[in-house]
């Protein structure tokens, strides 16, 4: 089985096609990258590169370390005690999971979204405003702008400007998705992590996030967890499969989902288990 | 119908019938209260009540100085016990969340809750009254910020563990710092229910008799002074009800009915502010 080699994939050879491709290069690289929930192994040596301005798509089946993955990369884990992570998460050439990188500076370059959307019990502007007041000191006329500016990059500016001091908490499943993107965004990061956005959406709202995420890798370095390969085939520039805690292979999307190179890829992407 | 079926629908109408008898039981022992408290209390509410002080028997006495005592002494209290119940709660939920530390002042707090009142009545008294040589408002209201701190730390607590996981993390990832999702974020998602919790604390403790015994010792004359003995509703019911005097057991029967009231209207306003929330 692909689980037993400790390096099974990288995304190396995938950033190269690009770099030939249209020139982007990897954002966010890991080497060696392993991660425990307390005596519990949950990522084993992940070693993939990230590659700036485009959509990466996680799939596996459910805990095979996907969101561990996006829950490590923001630092997400060091608010629980018992969990860590050794190897390296470069961006930058910095590693992020070293301990004397802020993790809240951080959090504000790498943003992240939620399978179930989060808006905080305040209204839609101090939803945005909140993330905002945390990294920058802006004026009232600023804020307004930059409010605007993210809920227009969000797609929901039209659903919102009549309501911005109306409670978040009175909108729909998927405008609250979208303003928790627009309140991600607003931060202005470099990278996006996606934590299945869409699972607890309608197909319509789905598309709406989908067609977003497209819109969104011309400026952001995407990462999405998804259960859906569709979503993944979609959405994505290229994919890595995971699977109890590896990478088994990661490559172009259109190739993982046309032509896998390893057996178990082909048994998920056609849906024979998972 | 087959038998079973119906011994089960006898069952079901006598379980029904009994439970509620019960129910009606007992709202017919606070329906009674009311009653007599009205009765008995309403005919002598006049406004002389509110603006005189005590005095003795035949003198036209009213409760103006044990309503300000009152008053005085809740809000010393609260004032004391709202800032030290939240931080204390917040510290169970969101800092010690599965530690021994935590553990034990959880259950330090749990037993305080349960404590007789007289007890803290009789603690305060060693802790101030005996090392200052005086009964004083200052006591009482200690003495009941000592009823009320357990009280607000239990629902502090319990409010802010009902705030989802999510919406912390969701706080986190936009980079705030650990102390921002906290006041930010989960109080104002606790809030309601905080203050609902502070609000039953105060109806509470404005009832309370006990713990005043031995700290503000009371006073029949006009003090607001917190150094001094001072007079409170509840005490003033205890010392009047028991009197030889009609005209002064009237007074106590005016007095429970004015905390009564009072109390009844707080936690209205409680229940009110937590079904708006919801």
């Amino acid at each position: 089985m692909a689980a037993d080699s400790p390096q099974v994939a990288s995304l190396g050879d995938v950033v190269g096609r690009h770099d030939t491709m249209d020139g982007s290069k990897p954002f966010i690289t890991t080497r060696n990258l392993d991660f425990y929930y307390g005596e519990n192994q949950a990522l084993k040596s992940i070693n993939l590169d990230f590659p700036e301005r485009r959509v990466t798509a996680l799939i596996g089946p459910s805990g095979c370390g996907k969101s561990t993955l996006l829950r490590v990369i923001n630092r997400m884990y060091s608010l629980y005690p018992g969990q860590r992570a050794t190897g390296e998460v470069m961006m930058g050439g910095v590693n992020l999971i070293d301990p004397k990188v802020d993790p809240t500076e951080l959090r504000s370059r790498i943003g992240m979204v939620f399978q179930k959307p989060t808006p905080f019990p305040m209204s839609i502007y101090e939803n945005i405003a909140f993330g905002l007041r945390l990294h920058e000191k802006l004026s009232k006329g600023a804020m307004d702008e930059r409010v605007e500016w993210s809920l227009r990059k969000a797609a929901i500016w039209e659903e919102t400007k009549d309501r911005l001091n109306t409670s978040a908490l009175g909108m729909s499943g998927g405008q609250q998705q979208r303003l928790c993107i627009a309140r991600t965004i607003a931060v202005r990061p470099q990278v996006l992590l996606f934590d299945e956005p869409t699972s607890a959406l309608d197909p319509i709202s789905t598309a709406k996030v989908e067609e977003l995420i497209a819109e969104l890798r011309t400026e952001f370095t995407i990462l999405i967890v998804t259960h859906s390969m569709q979503q993944a085939a979609r959405c994505s520039d290229q994919t890595a499969f995971m699977y109890l805690g590896q990478v088994v292979e990661a490559g172009a999307t259109a190739q993982i989902f046309t032509n896998p190179r390893e057996q178990k890829t082909r048994e998920y992407v056609t849906g024979r288990f998972g | 119908m087959s038998a079973r079926a119906t011994r089960r629908k006898a069952v079901n109408l006598v379980a029904g019938v009994v439970a509620g008898a019960a129910a009606l039981l007992s709202l017919l022992a606070l329906g009674s209260i009311l009653w007599t408290l009205v009765a008995r209390g309403l005919p002598a509410l006049h406004w002389s009540v509110l603006t005189t002080s005590m005095a003795p028997t035949g003198e036209n006495g009213g409760l103006a100085n044990a309503i300000v005592g009152s008053l005085i002494q809740v809000a010393l209290g609260m004032a004391v016990a709202v800032p030290i119940g939240i931080m204390a709660g917040t510290y169970l939920s969101e800092y010690a969340r599965g530690s021994k530390l935590g553990d034990v002042i959880r259950f330090v707090s749990d037993i305080l809750l349960s404590a007789p009142s007289i007890l803290v009545g009789l603690f305060v008294y060693v802790l101030l009254v005996a090392t200052t040589n005086t009964y004083s408002g200052f006591a009482g209201g200690i003495a009941l910020a000592v009823i009320a701190i357990p009280m607000i730390v239990r629902t502090t607590e319990d409010m802010l563990s009902l705030v989802p996981v999510a919406l912390r993390e969701a706080a986190a990832a936009l980079g705030a710092p650990k102390w921002k999702v906290v006041t930010l974020i989960a109080w104002r998602a606790a809030g309601s229910g905080i203050s609902t919790g502070i609000l039953l604390a105060l109806a509470r403790v404005a009832g309370e008799t006990a713990p005043l015994l031995f700290t503000s010792l009371g006073n029949l004359n006009w003090s607001t002074s917190l150094g001094k003995p001072m007079a409170s509703l509840p005490l003033t019911i205890y010392q009047y009800a028991g009197s030889p005097y009609d005209d002064l057991v009237q007074l106590a029967w005016t007095g429970a009915l004015l905390v009564t009231l009072g109390v009844l209207a707080i936690n209205i306003i409680a229940q009110l502010a937590l079904s708006r929330k919801r």
